[in-house]
C-alpha cells in the first residue's frame, strides 16, 4: 500500500497518539523480562524504526519488536537431562520500495540500532527490485490499537523448576513400575512471547502467548526386540493449569503399559481395511493433507524450492469446484480457537483473527492468505480481506503465510469412537501421531500411529504392530464415510512445523473427531531385510 | 567494555565478535559467577538469504545477533540459561538464573566435570566472500539463476523458477572458569533452486553448498535444473517394487547422514540400536555394510572444514564409523565414554548435540555419475529425496518420496521421465546392496557424499506430485 509524505506523518502521528493509551484485550500483560524495557521504550523504538524506513524510501513499513522466554527440562527415568531457560529480544523491520520487500533484523535494541536495522530493509528491497515481475499490493486494513494476552490460570514460567521437575519424575517412577519397561522420557517445552507490531498504516498492538507442550515416551525391552510408545499430550495455548489436568504421574503407567504390550502385538498383515482413526492420531493427517495443500503461498508456487507446491492449485480451478470429501466434511480455519496454539487477536500485519471454511459440505471453499495473497484470489472468492495468516517465528525472521488452527467440525450425530468401532466389520483402530511422511504437492502420504488395534465384527479383538496407511489425499477424503459428533472432539497439535527458506517454526493445533476411511491401503513397516 | 558498541552496521559480517572481543565478554561474565564451575558459550552470527519464485524475488532478509549461554554447575546440579541482552545487568541476571536453576534442580548422577584447558586443531573455515555477500550480490546471483534457466528451459515455454540463496558467517566462543578456552569462526553459502515447466508435468532441482561463495556457480545451477525439468516432463507411471537405483550425491545425502542417531553407543549397550547385539554388547567390528564403504568425520579434512570442539569445549578428532563395511565406532558422550572406558567422540553430551560431530564424508570411487548411468541394464535415476521419516528404529527403516528429477535407465541410457515413488527403506540395507560407488562431491558445506548404484531399492507406491 503506497504512501505519502503526509500519511507517514498522520501514521506517525497516530503512533505516538496511542501509546500510551490502548485498549486492553484480557488481562494487561506484565512485561516478561526482569528488568522489561517499559512499554513506551519499545513503542518508540518501533515508531523509530518506522520513521528510518520512511525515510529511506519505504511506501510501508512494519515494524516487529519480539521478547521471547523459553524454558525445557527434560528427564529420563531418575534423572534431569536438561534444565534450560533463554530469553531473545530484538526487532524486525519489513519495508515495501516499489512494490519489493526487504527484511532486516537486529538484536541492538537502541534508537541508532533499529533505525540502521531499518534502513537496510529499504536497501534490501531497492536490491530485490532489480529481480521483480510483479509489484506487492496488500489488502487494505483498518489500523487497529490494543494489546491481548493468551488466557491462562498461571503462567508456566513462573512455576518454579522444583515444581516441574517433581511432576515429571513421579510420571517416570510410575512408568518404570511396568515389566519391561526399562527408558522413561518426559520433558516440558513453555514459552512465553510479548510481541509489539507498529505499522505505517497506524496500528500498534503488543500480545502475549503462552504455549505449553508437554511430552511422556515409554520404551519396553524384550528378546532381541525393543517397543516405544509416545503419549499424544498434546500441546496448547494454555496456562500450567492444562499440564496440571493432564496428570501424568497418574497415568503415566497406563501409558508405559501399552510399550510393554507392542513387544507381543501381532504384525499386521497388510491389505484393505476400514481404516478408524482416533483424533490423536487424525489432527496430523489433516495438518499434512488439508492445512498445508490450502496456502496459497504454496499454491502459487512460492514454496516450490523447498516445501512443495499443492494439487490445490491453480486456484481457478479449484475453488467451489473441488470436491474434497462427503457433504458432511466442514474444514474451517480459525485462529481465535480457545485453548489453540495459533490463537491470536491479531496476525503479524495487523489482521483481525479469523475464522472461515475452507472446505464447506466437502467442496473447497478458500485458502489460507496474509495481505500480500488476498487479492490474487478475490476475483474468485469475492473475499478482499486476508484471512490473518501472516506470522513470523522471531523477531529476526520476516512474516509470510503460516497456517491457521485447521480443524474438521463435528458432525451432527453425537457418536465416539467406540461407535464407530461397533459399526466396522474389518478394520484397524489407530492412535496417536506415529511416522509422518506426504509428497510435495499433499498426493500421495503414509502415516503411522503408536498404537493399533485390530477390529473384527464390531469389536476390537487385539493390539497390531508395524502398521502404516498409504493413500492418496482426494481418495482418503473421499472415502471417509462415517465421522463423530460433538462429544467426541479433541484438540492436538503442534508446537512446531517448518516452514520457508529460511526454514522457520509455527505452533498450530488441530481439532477433530474420530472418523473411518472405507477400504484403505495398510503397509507393514517391519521388514527385517 | 560494552560489546554493542562494537556494531558500526546491523547487517554486514564485520559485526562477529573476534577471539580477543569474545574472550573478554567471557571473562566479563564468569566475574559474575559464584557457582562451582561456570561455563559460557557466546555464539555471533550474521546471516543473509534471497528467496525467489516465479521468476522474481519475494523475500530478502538480512539477521545479527550475539547470544550467551550460561552453564552453571553447583556440586552435581547443572542448568543453563541464555540471553541476547548483552547488558551487565542482563547478563548478571542469566548467570543468577542459571544458578539457581542449578540449585533448584536435582543431582544429576551422570554430570561429568567441566573440562579444563585443551587444544584443537586449526581450521580455517571461514572466507570472507561469503561472509561479505551482500544483497546485491546476491540479487545479480538469483537473476543469473532465473535467466540462465529461463534460456535453457525455453523449449518448454516459460518455465518457473524458485530458490534460495543464504550465506551464514558465525564464531562460537567457548570458556569455563577451570581455563579452558576455545574459539572458532565459519562461514557457509548454500545456493538451490527448482524450475517447473508451465504445463505443470516437469519439475527440475539443483543445489550446491560451501564454505566459499565463490564455488558456487549460480547459472551452472540453473541450467541444471531447467535441463531436468524439461527431461522431466509427461512423467510415465511404472509398477512400484524393488529397483535397481542410481542415486545422485543428494540423494545420498538425504539417507547417510540419517544413520547418525543410530550409531549412539549407549542405545547400543542399552538394547535399543540396530547396533546391539542380541545378549548384549554391540556389532562394533562386524562387518554391517558392503567392503567398499567407509564413512569418517573429521573437522580438518580440507573437504569438511568443522568445528575442532563440541558444545562441551571436547577436542573433536577423525573418527572412522565404518571401514571397509566394518562398523569401527559408535558416538560417546563423556559419561558413557567414561563408563564403558571408551573415547568420548563429542557431540553427546550436555545439552542437545548428537549425530555426528566432526563433519561427514562418505568415500567415493573413481565413476562420474553419467559412467554410473552408463553401466546400469535397467534402473532408476534419483535427483533426490523428500519427506524422510523413521518408520522403525531397529531398522533404521525409513519412508520418504522421489523428487524433481525421476528418471528411468534402460540400457546404460536415461530413456523415460518416471512419475515419482514413495519408498519404504533403510540405508543399512542400501549400504549392503552396493553395485557401484560413484566419485564423491561436497553436497553442502562439510558434507561430502558419492553417487551410488544399489539394487532392490524398495519402491511402495506411486505418487501424482510433480
Amino acid at each position: 500500500m503506497p504512501t505519502n509524505r503526509r500519511d507517514f506523518v498522520k501514521a506517525s502521528a497516530a503512533i505516538a497518539a496511542v501509546a500510551g493509551a490502548r485498549a486492553a484485550f484480557g488481562q494487561p500483560a506484565p512485561g516478561f523480562l526482569p528488568n522489561p524495557p517499559s512499554d513506551s521504550v519499545v513503542d518508540d523504538l518501533a515508531l523509530e524504526a518506522l520513521n528510518a524506513a520512511q525515510a529511506a524510501g519505504a511506501s510501508y513499513a512494519d515494524a516487529r519488536i519480539g521478547r521471547y522466554r523459553r524454558q525445557f527440562v527434560s528427564t529420563r527415568e531418575r534423572n534431569v537431562t536438561g534444565v534450560n531457560d533463554s530469553e531473545s529480544y530484538g526487532i524486525g523491520v519489513r519495508a515495501l520500495v516499489k512494490g519489493s520487500w526487504g527484511f532486516a533484523s537486529t538484536s541492538t535494541m537502541t534508537k541508532e540500532g533499529v533505525g540502521r536495522a531499518a534502513q537496510e530493509a529499504v536497501r534490501l528491497a531497492k536490491a530485490a527490485n532489480a529481480v521483480q515481475r510483479r509489484p506487492v499490493v496488500l489488502a487494505p486494513v483498518s489500523p487497529v490499537k490494543g494489546t491481548w494476552r493468551t488466557p491462562i490460570k498461571r503462567d508456566p514460567i513462573d512455576v518454579p523448576i522444583e515444581e516441574k521437575v517433581a511432576l515429571l519424575l513421579a510420571a517416570n517412577e510410575a512408568a518404570l513400575k511396568v515389566g519391561k519397561v526399562r527408558f522413561v522420557n518426559s520433558g516440558l517445552q513453555l514459552l512465553r512471547e510479548e510481541k509489539t507490531l507498529a505499522t505505517t498504516d497506524g496500528t500498534l498492538v503488543t500480545q502475549t502467548y503462552v504455549r505449553v507442550g508437554p511430552q511422556f515416551s515409554a520404551t519396553a525391552i524384550g528378546d532381541g526386540d525393543f517397543q516405544s510408545y509416545n503419549e499424544e499430550l498434546a500441546p496448547r495455548g494454555s496456562g500450567w493449569e492444562y499440564i496440571e489436568s493432564l496428570n501424568m504421574p497418574g497415568n503415566a503407567e497406563k501409558w508405559a503399559t501399552l510399550a510393554a504390550e507392542k513387544l507381543s502385538a501381532k504384525s499386521v498383515e497388510v491389505g484393505r481395511y476400514d481404516l478408524i482413526l482416533d483424533p490423536t492420531n487424525l489432527w496430523l493427517t489433516i495438518h499434512e493433507s488439508i492445512g498445508h495443500p490450502t496456502e496459497l503461498d504454496r499454491a502459487m508456487g512460492y514454496e516450490a524450492n523447498y516445501a512443495g507446491t499443492s494439487f490445490v492449485a491453480p486456484p481457478e480451478k479449484y475453488i467451489g469446484k473441488f470436491r474434497y470429501g462427503k457433504d458432511f466434511m466442514n474444514i474451517q480455519g480459525d485462529r481465535t480457537q480457545e485453548d489453540s496454539l495459533s490463537r491470536t487477536m491479531w496476525d503479524d500485519e495487523g489482521v483481525p483473527a479469523d475464522k472461515w471454511l475452507i472446505i464447506k459440505k466437502g467442496m473447497f471453499n478458500d485458502y489460507q492468505t496474509t495481505r500480500e495473497q488476498a487479492s490474487w484470489i478475490s476475483s474468485l472468492t469475492g473475499v478482499k480481506k486476508s484471512h490473518g495468516c501472516s506470522f513470523a517465528d522471531s523477531w529476526s525472521s520476516v512474516q509470510f503465510q503460516r497456517m491457521p488452527n485447521v480443524s474438521l467440525l463435528p458432525g451432527d450425530k453425537d457418536i465416539g469412537l467406540d461407535d464407530i468401532v461397533a459399526a466396522t466389520d474389518k478394520g484397524i483402530v489407530v492412535k496417536n501421531r506415529g511416522s509422518w511422511s506426504i509428497d510435495h504437492q499433499r498426493f500421495n502420504f503414509q502415516f503411522s500411529g503408536q498404537v493399533f488395534y485390530e477390529v473384527k465384527g464390531g469389536k476390537i479383538t487385539g493390539m497390531l504392530k508395524d502398521v502404516a496407511y498409504q493413500s492418496r489425499t482426494p481418495d482418503f477424503w473421499n472415502s471417509m464415510d462415517m465421522i463423530g459428533g460433538p462429544k467426541s472432539y479433541w484438540l492436538g497439535g503442534s508446537f512446531g512445523d517448518g516452514k520457508g527458506e529460511p526454514s522457520q517454526s509455527n505452533s498450530v493445533s488441530h481439532g477433530c473427531v474420530p472418523a473411518r476411511f472405507k477400504e484403505v491401503n495398510i503397509v507393514n513397516t517391519g521388514r527385517t531385510a | 567494555m560494552r560489546p554493542r558498541s562494537l556494531f558500526s552496521s546491523t547487517a554486514s559480517a564485520e559485526n562477529l565478535l573476534s577471539a580477543e572481543q569474545a574472550k573478554a565478554l567471557a571473562t566479563r561474565i564468569l566475574g559474575m559467577a559464584k557457582a562451582d564451575e561456570t561455563r559460557v558459550v557466546i555464539d555471533s552470527g550474521w546471516t543473509g538469504n534471497t528467496r525467489f519464485a516465479g521468476g522474481e524475488i519475494t523475500t530478502s532478509g538480512e539477521s545479527n545477533d550475539v547470544s550467551v549461554s550460561i552453564v552453571s554447575t553447583i556440586g552435581k546440579r547443572r542448568a543453563s540459561s541464555s540471553t541476547n541482552v548483552l547488558e551487565d545487568a542482563s547478563l548478571r541476571r542469566t548467570v543468577d538464573l542459571a544458578e539457581r536453576l542449578a540449585k533448584l534442580s536435582p543431582e544429576d548422577p551422570e554430570i561429568m566435570p567441566e573440562l579444563g584447558s585443551q587444544s584443537y586443531a586449526p581450521v580455517r573455515s571461514f572466507i570472507d566472500a561469503t561472509a561479505n555477500l551482500g544483497a546485491e550480490t546476491r540479487a545479480a546471483a538469483a537473476k543469473r539463476v532465473i535467466e540462465r534457466a529461463g534460456e535453457t528451459g525455453h523449449a518448454a515455454g516459460d518455465v518457473f523458477v524458485a530458490g534460495y540463496l543464504e550465506a551464514n558467517a558465525g564464531t562460537r566462543a567457548l570458556a569455563n572458569n577451570k581455563g579452558l578456552f576455545a574459539y572458532h569462526r565459519s562461514t557457509d553459502a548454500n545456493l538451490s533452486t527448482t524450475v517447473r515447466t508451465p504445463d505443470g508435468t516437469g519439475s527440475g532441482w539443483a543445489s550446491a553448498g560451501a564454505r566459499n561463495w565463490s564455488a558456487i556457480d549460480p547459472a551452472a545451477l540453473g541450467a541444471r535444473a531447467a535441463q531436468k525439468a524439461v527431461a522431466s516432463r509427461n512423467p510415465t507411471a511404472i509398477e512400484p517394487g524393488m529397483y535397481t537405483v542410481v542415486l545422485e550425491p543428494q540423494a545420498v545425502a538425504d539417507l547417510v547422514p540419517i544413520l547418525g542417531g543410530a550409531f549412539n553407543a549407549r542405545s547400543a549397550d542399552e538394547g535399543r540400536s540396530p547396533f546391539s547385539k542380541r545378549g548384549g554388547g554391540t556389532k562394533v567390528g562386524e562387518k554391517i555394510a558392503d567392503e567398499r564403504v567407509t564413512i569418517y568425520s573429521d573437522p580438518t579434512d580440507a573437504e569438511l572444514l568443522a568445528s575442532p570442539f563440541d558444545q562441551e569445549g571436547l577436542p573433536i578428532q577423525r573418527r572412522v564409523w565404518i571401514e571397509n563395511g566394518v562398523l569401527k565406532n559408535l558416538t560417546y558422550s563423556r559419561y558413557w565414554a567414561q563408563k564403558q572406558g571408551a573415547q568420548p567422540t563429542g557431540g553427546g553430551g550436555g545439552f542437545g548435540g548428537g549425530g555426528f560431530p566432526g563433519g561427514l564424508k562418505m568415500m567415493g570411487g573413481t565413476k562420474s555419475l553419467d559412467e554410473l548411468i552408463a553401466g546400469t541394464q535397467r534402473g532408476i535415476l534419483v535427483t533426490h529425496f523428500f519427506y524422510i521419516r523413521s518408520l522403525d528404529q531397529r531398522t533404521v527403516m525409513l519412508t520418504g518420496l522421489t523428487r524433481d528429477g525421476t528418471f528411468l535407465i534402460e540400457n546404460g541410457k536415461i530413456t523415460k521421465s518416471l512419475k515419482n515413488f514413495r519408498w519404504n527403506e533403510s540405508p543399512l540395507f542400501m549400504l549392503n546392496k552396493i553395485e557401484e560407488i560413484g566419485k564423491a562431491e561436497p553436497t553442502s558445506a562439510g558434507q561430502v557424499m558419492p553417487a551410488i548404484r544399489a539394487k532392490d531399492f524398495n519402491f511402495t507406491s506411486l505418487s501424482d506430485a510433480v
